[in-house]
């Protein structure tokens, strides 16, 4: 029923009073104190069985039928955030959190919450240090400690219903921007937001488009990068996947401001919902007359097309991004000249990121001065972070720039398990560094990260513990960059390489102290020799650690110890006889038949035949298995 | 027989996108996604209808990851060592699985049953280490866990 009523509403829309109008039918026509299940569809709930819950719901509503007074509808929106305990669920309108639900919980909380008000104890988030069972989103530290401005829409709108979105003000800025405004006015409007590219690096987003906007006529071209390759980050995924009108709407406004009538959209070909998730909104907008010719009756124009990555981080940078556009191999090329200046295609092209051109939907509908109100002075705003690896709550926050590391890790993260403190926090994937917990004061922006040896990168952030080796973290960084790298300069194929085997022999318990200055000067040759950023900063990994945990490296060479447990050829596994009941998990799970013991006996593993694949660990119920 | 299949799904491939240079890597993963590889039958048809060199289109498809000159297995099987995995031990998680299927390196089994990749962040890393089977997401997995559900697909 709710497909035929979609059907019936959509013209394309002529005018702001048109778009106003039926924004103000959408709202009225709203109870806002009507019940409905919010079901996360995140690409993290959905791995987790989200889309059983949600078909459960439908069951067992249809199932509950007259007995309910006000039926709830059931909407299924992005990532809502706290991934680790998804799936995700809320009640609205009490605003009731439920996590970990499975599809068999949905009966229980339609009879006890929908239908009596009441709260399903065992579903709720209990807080990390204190044990508290709290009922209300707003009152879990994970979100009551974050500011939603690119995120503020996802987990409220169904990113597939463009009503869900006008509803909430989607659309407005571009509809500023197009009919009262000039696009030197936009220009110089996103100047003074002091909006920094999201990217990454930290470029002056307005001055960027200035660049491009003074070659007057021809065309130019919009892109939008969303081939988001740090590993461990996901959040422009998140953000296309949870409210893609507002990355549509930036564009649109981008196009406008620069005189270009087409976009690109270049989106990671592993975001397939992503991907989804965008060509609807697309459609959609072009059929309300939001996207394609005379948008609102202003006389612009404008379109986006999607590109698909074919798998390759180097595509993150913008000039390769732009041959992989073109159809060719996508290799960095020479700056100047600038993309501004010959860009995409050879033509005068702005390249922004998912959460800046997001970002530029929200200035435009609320004004600069309202942005640069949050954040610091000269990173103004909020940036959004995949908080990952050994932390409570992982999953996507959003926070005002300078926030301190501490306050997002322990904070709103929840802290580490099991310890009260990181042992570092990886910032900017594998272009940026660790910074370690005696630094966890310091504020999170895009200066303040490049003064500690990192970066602020696109929002990737990794918390370690105790457990996590720095030689084999950045040892992984270099592993991956060797494999990434294009290969077209020589200081950045050959050198990655070079600086990863003499990381490899430090986990080995090999080579000696002079061999890390000697690591210093091939990264210094990497820095200056190499084309783009993926070389210039490749050698961050290793430089971050070293600066911060220099006594690591020289425990593996000195003392052929790996202090975490996780250099391969510096550890043994052994079997403790207190601990161990004899069960012959571990026997069974040996590949090598290395483990022997009689039944309900002690087992011992033979060093000589162990190849330290952990399986024995893995399969242990009792933690005998232990590292040395 | 599979040859003339193959034929005549590829042509309707080709007539999606309009024959200029910039649609190459359209085709080229249009194709890999239906046909799991790219043939040479194929990259020449592709590049008869961009007009692109063939040695080029050649240097487009393996500079990127995800197209394959070479006929990948049954099954495909996707292990994250993206960091936050890495973290969690995916990268003992891929080389169990590799040797329990005989591998040394990733690649495709000998009997064309199973391909297995490495694949850099899937953006599910609260639930780290994850695997993707067939499309399918295994999320907190584990080298048993893993091992048992591969060997099902065979078994």
């Amino acid at each position: 029923m709710q497909e035929e009523a979609k059907e019936l509403t959509v013209s394309r829309l002529g005018s702001v009073e048109e778009l106003e109008q039926l924004r103000d039918d959408l709202i009225a026509a709203d109870d806002p104190d009507a019940p409905m299940i919010i079901v996360c569809h995140g690409t993290g709930c959905r791995a987790s069985n989200s889309s059983g819950v949600a078909e459960a719901f439908k069951a067992a509503l249809k199932e509950a039928g007259e007995d309910i007074k006000v039926m709830p509808g059931i909407k299924t929106t992005g990532c809502h955030g706290m991934c680790s305990r998804g799936p995700l669920v809320l009640i609205k309108p009490q605003n009731i959190s439920y996590e970990q639900v499975k599809p068999e919980d949905a009966e229980e909380i339609i009879e006890k919450t929908i239908k009596a008000g009441e709260v399903v104890e065992r579903l709720l988030y209990a807080h990390p240090q204190t044990g508290e069972k709290l009922v209300k989103n707003e009152d879990i530290p994970f979100y009551a400690g974050q500011h939603r401005i690119v995120m503020n829409n996802i987990g409220k709108i169904d990113p597939t219903d463009i009503r869900d979105a006008l509803k909430v003000g989607s659309y407005a800025g571009a509809a500023r921007a197009l009919l009262q405004m000039t696009p030197d006015e936009v220009v110089e409007e996103i100047k003074a937001s002091g909006l920094r590219g999201r990217g990454g690096a930290g470029f002056p987003t307005g001055f960027k488009w200035s660049l491009a906007a003074k070659h007057k006529g021809g065309d130019k071209y919009v892109l939008c990068n969303c081939d988001e390759g740090d590993p461990g980050a996901f959040m422009d995924g998140a953000v296309m996947e949870g409210d893609p009108h507002a990355v549509v709407e930036g564009m649109i406004i981008g196009g406008y401001a620069i005189g270009a009538t087409e976009g690109y959209a270049y989106v990671r070909t592993e975001y397939p919902l992503a991907i989804k998730h965008l060509g609807i909104a697309l459609e959609e907008a072009r059929a309300y007359g939001l996207l394609g010719e005379n948008i609102l009756g202003s006389g612009f124009s404008f379109d986006i097309q999607i590109n698909r990555g074919a798998g390759a981080f180097v595509c993150g940078e913008e000039t390769a991004l732009m041959r992989s556009v073109e159809g060719k191999v996508g290799e960095p090329t020479p700056r100047p000249p600038y993309p501004s200046d010959k860009g995409l295609f050879g033509k005068p092209s702005v390249l922004n990121n998912v959460e800046t051109w997001a970002n530029v939907s929200r200035i435009l509908k609320n004004g600069f001065e309202w942005f640069t109100a949050v954040g610091t002075e000269k990173s103004p705003g909020t940036k959004v972070f995949a908080l990952v690896g050994k932390v409570n709550n992982v999953g996507l926050v959003e926070v005002p720039m300078g926030t301190s590391l501490r306050e997002i890790v322990m904070g709103v993260g929840g802290g580490v398990p099991g310890s009260d403190h990181f042992k570092a926090v990886q910032t900017g994937g594998p272009s940026g560094g660790c910074i370690s917990w005696d630094k966890a004061d310091t504020p999170v922006d895009f200066d303040s990260l490049t003064a500690m040896g990192s970066m602020m990168g696109s929002g990737g952030m990794i918390v370690m513990d105790d457990r996590d080796c720095m030689v084999d973290v950045a040892k992984f960084f270099l592993g991956f960059l060797e494999e990434e790298s294009c290969g077209k300069c020589f200081p950045c194929r050959l050198g990655v390489p070079r600086l990863r085997e003499m990381l490899k022999r430090f986990s080995r318990g090999e080579g000696t102290v002079e061999d890390i200055d000697e690591l210093y000067s091939m990264a210094e040759a990497i820095k200056d020799g190499s084309l783009c950023a993926l070389g210039g900063t490749a050698p961050n990994s290793v430089l971050s650690t070293l600066r911060y945990f220099r006594d690591e490296y020289e425990a593996h060479i000195v003392e052929h110890r790996c202090p975490a447990g996780v250099c391969k050829d510096l550890i043994t596994y052994r079997i403790d006889p207190e601990a161990c009941t004899g069960c012959r998990a571990c026997a069974r799970a040996c590949p090598q038949d290395a483990i022997s013991g009689e039944k309900k006996e002690p087992h011992v593993i033979d060093e000589s035949l162990c190849i330290r694949c952990g399986m024995c660990m893995e399969s242990c119920k009792f933690g005998a298995v232990q590292v040395f | 027989m599979a040859q003339t299949a193959v034929d005549i799904d590829i042509d309707e491939i080709i007539e999606r996108y309009p024959g200029k240079p910039e649609y190459l890597i359209f085709l080229m993963q249009d194709v890999q996604s239906a046909f799991n590889y790219i043939s040479p039958e194929a990259l020449t048809l592709i590049c008869d209808h961009t007009g692109v060199p063939e040695s080029q289109a050649y240097a487009v498809a393996t500079f990127y990851q995800s197209f394959s000159l070479e006929p990948k297995g049954e099954n495909i099987v996707h292990v994250c060592l993206g960091t936050a995995c890495h973290l969690k031990g995916s990268g003992l998680v891929a080389e169990n699985l590799l040797r329990s299927l005989g591998l040394e390196e990733p690649g495709t089994t000998e009997d064309l049953k199973f391909t297995v990749e490495p694949v850099h962040c899937l953006g599910a890393c609260a639930l780290a280490p994850v695997a993707v089977v067939n499309g399918e997401y295994y999320p907190k997995t584990s080298s048993t866990k893993l091992m048992k559900t591969v060997k099902k697909l065979v078994s």
